[in-house]
């Protein structure tokens, strides 16, 4: 049952592309990609729910569906899901239709390879998959083909091959500190590095581990590996960023968690573990000074997603079944609440033709309901209440206590309020300085619509943290503790 | 572990070969012409599948024989071809504005070894190995790194760039042939796949980048800041 759902979850956005690519109508390709983004939604939910099961394997054990994978590809669904959705009224904007078929294949198979990395088994084939979302994406990032759009392309794909070769290097060392163990020849599964853990050599593990990290901490966007990101995630079309941002980051951050129990289990644990939480800090330093003075919308967007891996990052270096249980639960507001901000961020700009921040003024005179939904949006980005944020940063934040990191928790805390001052104050510029009260033309309900789905979930479960929800996450803490020392 | 019953012939023969690689690697790092990147990279490539061939014969690994002819494929002639493409149809033939000169940069390649070897050093007497062929192989993959690292931080020309990263590749790939011959074909075979998509993307955006930026120099590249 589970492999159906995991090749419906696979083939729809495949499907999707082939479609795009035979029909280049850009009405037909906008349908069919919306279509994967139902269908593998639809497939991401029962998928979730059956991995608890306990892993599913398949296909001589390349593929792997645990609560983990699952957890991380239900996040991307979502963002898939919204994102197409904002895309049919997004890019009819742009009036490039003759170009857009091109697009949507890319979108569909950007997808493909973020659903890819989640469920890859063996630590090649993983690295494999995230540098294919990186060549998929960059195509994306360049659609708009301002010079602008090109030179974030550039540094995008240069950055990310450059740092993912590391986490390449990695991959062999760690294959090389199995091969003592485990003979010249195996299969690098998860499992397998996990089970052999203990009797790897520590040193060679650690000097592997910290090659893995810099190098998917790369795609992550931690700082201070994260100079592609604002560039990327501004300059790309509104719902590529929220892609990028909600999607694919996470698939990243997948890997370091993977490769983190490793560690814990080769029992440099705390060593792994501090870097992880300094990568965090450092992360959410550089996301909060960018986030004060910034001036274009998108890339405030886009530092808030430098911050929000800092706190992601954070959750899983503090570790313990909060720390993971709050980390998972981030991913998931994360996902809603960037997408949204994206979403938001991509109708303004459309509408009012700019990208900075100081031509963007009475907003929400202009657009009376969106405009309320993308503050929505903004005060729950910040942490505040009533929102998911809220919840999940508050049990990182006792994750961190509770555990030996109390100094990093106080300047979590500090860093997190200057953001609140921060990312607010430039929304009330936009909103509340006097200047253009006319109301502006309506937006396309489809790019509003989304708003509304990921605004309401994110107060639901900011009010409500369902049961069932933190029995499935504390499973998945479970599992990955179950390797460490 | 193959490197721990090395014959001496085979492991002087292997010492020899990663040793030329990693001189390659410095003809790169020394040089403004992009032609001799170009060529030290395909001799490099050369080399590696020779490397893999003689792991096949002398460990007993029949299937290296397929990665050492794809690798010279790929890497030896198709690679180098598609760049040679690029490059013709920019009409650039050597780099203008280095940040550091080729001569400082050889010095900090240098020092970028022997930061290898010392690392190599420690994680070696750590695992306690015997072979001070798995050591030289660790050196030449961390200083190649290193190398091309450098490459891409003091060029500036697009080409020296993707040079740059495939530079970081050869070394990761030199490595893997002496440390883990036993490595699972499919993978190897996966990633040099993987290699080909990525240079053919970069050669896709540098073509925006000429039409839209109008230059494939780094230095233009400066719109985007804060």
């Amino acid at each position: 049952m589970a492999g159906a759902l995991l090749l419906i979850l696979i083939l729809a956005p495949a499907a999707a592309a082939l479609g795009c690519v035979g029909s280049r109508r850009a009405r037909v390709a906008e349908l069919l990609n919306l279509g994967a983004g139902v269908v593998s939604f639809a497939a991401a939910i029962p998928l979730t729910v059956l991995s608890a099961d306990g892993p599913h394997r398949y296909w001589a054990n390349y593929i792997l569906i645990d609560m983990l994978g699952a957890w991380v590809a239900l996040c991307a669904a979502i963002v898939y899901l919204l994102a197409s959705i904002y895309a049919v009224g997004y890019m009819r904007l742009l009036g490039e239709d003759a170009k857009l078929w091109g697009f949507y294949a890319l979108f569909a198979l950007f997808a493909l390879t973020i659903f890819a990395c989640v469920v890859m088994n063996d630590a090649g084939l993983y690295w494999i998959a995230v540098e294919l979302t990186t060549l998929v994406s960059t195509f994306l990032v360049a659609f708009e083909r301002a010079a602008e759009s090109i030179e974030a392309a550039w540094k995008y794909i240069i950055i990310v091959s450059a740092g993912i070769s590391l986490a390449l290097l990695g991959t062999v060392l760690f294959y090389w500190s199995g091969s003592f163990v485990l003979g010249p020849t195996y299969q690098m599964t998860w499992d397998v590095l996990r089970e052999a853990a203990p009797k790897l050599n520590p040193q060679l593990v650690t000097l592997s581990y910290l090659l893995v990290l810099v190098g998917y901490g790369t795609k992550v966007g931690l700082a201070p590996m994260h100079t592609w990101l604002p560039d990327a995630h501004s300059e790309s079309p509104a719902p590529i960023s929220a892609m990028l941002s909600g999607a694919l980051l996470n698939a990243a951050m997948l890997g370091i968690v993977r490769y983190l129990a490793v560690a814990d289990g080769a029992g440099v644990g705390t060593l792994a573990r501090t870097t992880l939480v300094a990568f965090g800090i450092a992360s959410l330093l550089v996301g909060t000074l960018f986030i004060v003075r910034q001036n274009g919308v998108k890339r405030l967007m886009a530092y808030s997603s430098v911050e929000h891996m800092g706190i992601i990052a954070l959750g899983f270096g503090f570790g313990g079944p909060l720390g993971v249980i709050g980390a998972l639960y981030h991913m998931l507001n994360h996902s809603l609440n960037k997408s949204l901000m994206f979403f938001g961020a991509g109708n303004v700009m459309r509408s009012l033709g700019s990208k900075d921040i100081a031509d963007l003024r009475g907003v929400w005179a202009r657009f009376p309901v969106q405009g309320a939904l993308w503050l929505a949006g903004a005060v729950a980005i910040t942490g505040a209440p009533p929102f998911g944020l809220f919840l999940s940063e508050l049990v990182i934040l006792r994750a961190g206590l509770t555990q030996s990191f109390a100094w990093a928790v106080y300047v979590m805390l500090v860093l997190l309020i200057v953001i609140f001052v921060g990312f607010l104050n430039h929304f009330r510029v936009m909103y509340f300085e006097p200047e253009g009260q006319e109301v502006a033309a309506p937006v396309s309900a489809w790019c509003v619509a989304p708003m509304w789905l990921s605004l309401i979930p994110l107060l639901i479960l900011g009010v409500w943290w369902p049961h069932a929800v933190w029995d499935h996450l504390m499973a998945i803490a479970r599992m990955i503790a179950g390797a460490g020392p | 572990m193959l490197t721990a019953q090395l014959e001496p012939l085979a492991a002087s023969l292997f010492s020899l070969m990663a040793i030329a690689c990693l001189v390659l690697a410095f003809v790169m790092l020394g040089s403004r012409w992009l032609n001799n990147y170009l060529y030290a990279f395909a001799a490099e490539s050369w080399i590696i599948a020779a490397l893999s061939a003689s792991v096949a014969y002398c460990g007993g690994y029949p299937e290296l024989y397929l990665i050492a002819l794809l690798t010279a494929l790929f890497r030896g002639l198709f690679l180098p071809f598609l760049i040679w493409r690029i490059m013709r149809r920019l009409d650039v033939s050597r780099e203008l504005h280095e940040i550091l000169q080729p001569s400082s940069a050889l010095v900090v390649g240098a020092l970028g070894v022997v930061f290898a070897l010392l690392v190599a050093y420690r994680i070696g007497d750590s695992i306690g190995l015997a072979s001070r062929v798995a050591v030289l192989a660790l050196t030449v993959m961390l200083s190649m790194k290193l190398i091309g690292f450098l490459m891409l931080a003091v060029r500036r020309e697009a080409l020296s760039q993707i040079l740059g990263l495939l530079v970081l590749e050869n070394g990761i790939f030199l490595g893997a042939q002496i440390l883990i011959p036993g490595m699972p074909l499919l993978i190897e075979i996966v990633i040099l796949f993987d290699l080909l998509i990525i240079v053919a993307c970069f050669g896709v955006l540098v073509q925006y980048l000429v039409a839209n930026v109008g230059s494939t120099s780094s230095r233009d590249l400066k719109r985007l800041v804060g």
